[in-house]
């Protein structure tokens, strides 16, 4: 019904750009008058690689110049960070073991990766892979860009969904709103011209694995359920094939390279062309050649299958249990969609064929596919697409601490978003101020084996004999998956106040931090920006008066007006070098009041000179 | 579909984005304007409060609805606006999980009736299935203790109870009807009544989930 408020506005409204930010790599993409498109860089690429490395001047490089950085550079360098993003120390133990994270000291709280001499948290090293894609847009598209979707995995729970929002945030973008992957990619396919089904999206990316169970009807794209693995993707064949490679140089070379960082990375860019190449060859050779001494191995699709059985093996358990969430059986499941760019292993193609007993979709690109999406949704927000609308679940049920341990689930999985529950707290003591409630996601039994959320203070409660006060607390899921609590005091009806403290991630403080500190550091490249302009007015300048010394103009002048003009050039070029515009735009400014009579006298002799052809003609 | 929404009378007060008196149920009739929702499912849907419902006209209602509320439609409106339509789009998904379940939706107009519903996590047995429990409690000891005999035995159990939810829903089905056709004194002594084979209703798949996690953890 809102739709018949007619907009005019919506001519001058700025464009929202649909981001998908990946493990390996990264896309933005925007809609237009034809359909979603990926924005390509600047050298027409069209994907940035999420590698990030720390330059010697504090600067960052990001994406496909970072990637040789990689090899040269390994400790001042960084790839798969989206797999440390809203995670705790002693959640990523396993991922430690298998990347070359450096973890910084003082990361009990809030991971920091060292790039050098100096610590990152990983939604700022995300940031500046998000700060590139917008570079690339405002580039492409000629306008400032500062809305943007940004997808993540479907099964990403909600400190994960606020340290992609952090990030979006600290690269100057505001996130309106975070979609999961397979749901975003289930819009580019426009499957919805089917009117009515049943669509599976299996998205195998780099490092995430995710299943979802949609029902389409007339343009709502409804989703049933959803399952997945945040730790499931690519990079584990990647680890797979390196740690047999780097074992098989052991026992060849007698050398074990496993912690030489630039040896590892040498190796394990070789692994991924041979796992590429298997994609559509039956056999490759994993060819290595670092320091001067070669390594060759054969490996046939056949073997390179066995290696990675288990791999895919574990993304069936994920998909059989959306189904049985969303009470279908495979027979009724009408299409299937492959994303993430793992789904090229034919191998993965035949055990999605045969779970889901239907040939799956292959049209698009599954790289790209995501970012169309996150284009589509960004053109939902706007309001230029009208007939569609995406309803998403949380993945993952949220619960309370309650006596003992026991969760008790307040919001189940697969609940459409927005959705809410509400308690009603009191107090166990009399005259009790606080209470604290633990707010935990997950599907087991304890909260100890749940991941821990935040904790919540109700503070400032009216003392009372225990059990008078009456709290009622609301917890809202809101449609980009992530919790908002708010709490009434049932009594007075009044507001009670909150104290939020997440478990895992940045508060808001730290958060507000790193945005200014973004902010400052985008005042340094201003600064250096308006000093390179401003030096090039003093070339230009110098240049034309070095050039006047040889015109008629020049010996026209008094030897006074000369030597000013000499003493103003003097000061520019001592100015010149130092880094403040001010400065040097103060010496352009006396040098052009010195000149001012040269180039009277110039302007002179040129009408002169025109006027003395007048007369001969 | 306008005429629908603007039937849902109920829930009025004065608009407050345009001021108009009586003006607002989900959206205010004369400017349109998104309002703060009503908590209560029924008249969230424009339903009267019926315990048979027909899960098509439901189902086609949420979509409308959806289509209407969601907070993707109010990204670039007022915070206001924003902050109701996400609102009313918890409430509007938390019903129509509630209202398409047919024990979920017993249970909620029993409470909005004043009949608190039993606790999950009572215990107490139901009298006529005493016997019944009190062996199957043995055959699952069996189990545990690894006797593998009594596995045909607890699939018997199963079907039995299963039987009983069968019936029991029928039986539900029945008084759903009778709930609404009924009024005043009869109709909240068919809800007590409701209450019971709930309760009861309760118990038994509890036992079958009971069964079934057994089962499952003796497989694994």
């Amino acid at each position: 019904m809102s739709t018949f408020q007619i907009d005019f506005s919506s001519a001058t409204r700025k464009r929202i750009i649909g981001i998908d930010l990946g493990t390996t790599n990264s896309l933005a993409a925007f809609m237009d008058l034809t359909g979603p498109e990926i924005i390509p860089g600047p050298d027409g690429s069209r994907m940035v690689p999420s590698i990030v490395s720390l330059a010697e001047d504090g600067s960052f490089v990001v994406g496909e110049p970072a990637r040789r950085l990689l090899i040269d550079r390994p400790e001042r360098t960084v790839y798969s960070v989206k797999r440390l993003m809203g995670r705790g120390i002693e959640d990523v133990q396993e991922e430690l073991k298998l990347f070359p994270f450096r973890i910084a000291e003082g990361s009990e709280q809030v991971i920091r990766l060292q790039l050098g001499d100096r610590a990152f948290t990983p939604p700022e090293i995300s940031a500046q892979i998000l700060k590139e894609l917008k570079r690339r847009a405002e580039a492409y598209l000629g306008e400032e860009v500062t809305q943007a979707v940004i997808t993540v995995p479907a099964y990403f729970n909600d400190a994960q969904r606020q340290a992609t929002r952090d990030a979006g945030r600290i690269a100057g973008l505001e996130v309106l709103r975070l979609v999961n992957e397979p749901t975003a990619a289930s819009l580019a396919y426009g499957l919805d011209k089917r009117k009515e089904g049943i669509v599976a999206v299996y998205d195998l990316g780099g490092g995430t694995f995710d299943i979802s169970i949609l029902r389409l009807h007339e343009g709502i794209f409804e989703v049933l359920a959803t399952n997945g693995d945040t730790h499931l993707g690519g990079d584990d064949i990647d680890n797979r094939l390196l740690s047999i490679a780097l074992e098989d140089i052991a026992s060849e070379w007698g050398e074990d390279l496993s912690h030489n960082g630039e040896a590892v990375q040498t190796i394990r860019q070789a692994v991924i062309r041979a796992k590429e190449e298997l994609s559509f060859l039956p056999v490759t050779v994993i060819d290595i050649e670092y320091r001067g001494r070669r390594y060759q191995r054969e490996l046939r699709r056949e073997l390179f299958e066995n290696l990675i059985r288990d791999i895919v093996d574990r993304t069936l358990g994920p998909c059989r249990q959306a189904m049985r969430d969303a009470g279908l059986e495979p027979e009724q499941i009408d299409e299937v969609v492959l994303v993430g760019g793992s789904t090229r292993i034919p191998m993965v193609r035949r055990a999605v064929e045969t779970l889901f007993k239907a040939k799956p979709h292959t049209e698009l690109n599954p790289d790209e596919v995501v970012a169309l999406g996150a284009a589509v949704q960004a053109a939902i927000l706007s309001g230029e697409v009208q007939d569609k609308l995406l309803l998403d679940v949380t993945p993952l049920s949220l619960g309370i601490e309650t006596m003992g341990g026991v969760v008790s689930k307040l919001i189940h999985r697969n609940s459409t978003i927005p959705a809410s529950a509400t308690e009603v707290f009191t107090t166990s003591v009399d005259g009790q101020r606080n209470v604290l409630i633990h707010v935990v996601q997950g599907e087991r039994e304890l909260a100890k084996d749940c991941r821990s959320l935040a904790r919540f203070d109700l503070k400032d409660i009216e003392p009372l004999p225990a059990g008078m006060a009456r709290i009622e607390v609301r917890f809202l899921i809101d449609a980009n998956g992530i919790l908002h609590v708010s709490a009434r005091d049932l009594r007075s009806g009044k507001e009670q106040s909150v104290e939020v403290k997440p478990s895992y991630g940045l508060t808001e403080e730290q958060v507000e931090a790193m945005i200014r500190e973004s902010y400052e550091k985008a005042e340094e490249d201003l600064r250096e920006r308006q000093v390179r302009e401003a030096r090039v007015e003093a070339d230009n300048i110098l240049a034309a008066v070095e050039k006047a010394r040889a015109s008629d103009a020049w010996l026209e002048l008094s030897d006074e007006e000369r030597a000013a003009i000499d003493a103003a050039i003097n000061e520019l070029q001592m100015v010149y070098h130092a880094g403040d515009h001010h400065l040097i735009r103060a010496a352009i400014e006396k040098l052009d009041n010195a000149t001012r009579k040269l180039a009277e006298n110039m302007m002179n002799t040129a009408v002169r000179e025109a006027l003395k052809g007048t007369k001969i003609e | 579909m306008r005429d629908f929404v603007l039937c849902l009378m109920a829930h009025v007060h004065d608009c407050w984005h345009c001021g108009a008196k009586d003006a607002a149920s989900l959206f205010c009739r004369y400017c349109n304007t998104i309002q703060a929702p009503t908590p209560d499912y029924y008249e969230f849907f424009d339903l009267p409060r019926r315990l048979a419902l027909d899960p098509e006209d439901l189902k086609n209602r949420y979509y409308t609805l959806s289509r209407l509320l969601h907070p993707d439609r109010y990204t670039r409106r007022s915070e206001q606006e924003r902050r109701f339509s996400l609102e009313a789009s918890s409430i509007l998904n938390d019903a129509y999980r509630v209202l398409r379940d047919p024990i979920q939706r017993a249970e909620y107009v029993l409470r909005e009736e004043g009949f608190p519903v039993g606790d999950q996590r009572n215990k107490d047995v139901p009298p006529e299935l005493l016997e019944e429990v009190f062996e199957l409690n043995m055959a699952l000891d069996e189990l545990r203790s690894g006797d593998l005999e009594v596995l045909p035995q607890l699939e018997l159990f199963r079907r039995n109870f299963l039987d009983m939810l069968a019936r029991i829903d029928e039986g539900l089905e029945e008084l759903f009807r009778r709930h609404d056709a009924a009024e005043g004194d009869e109709r909240r002594k068919i809800l007590a009544e409701i209450r019971s084979t709930l309760n009861r209703r309760r118990y038994i798949s509890n036992l079958v989930q009971e069964v079934d996690r057994q089962l499952a953890a003796r497989n694994a």
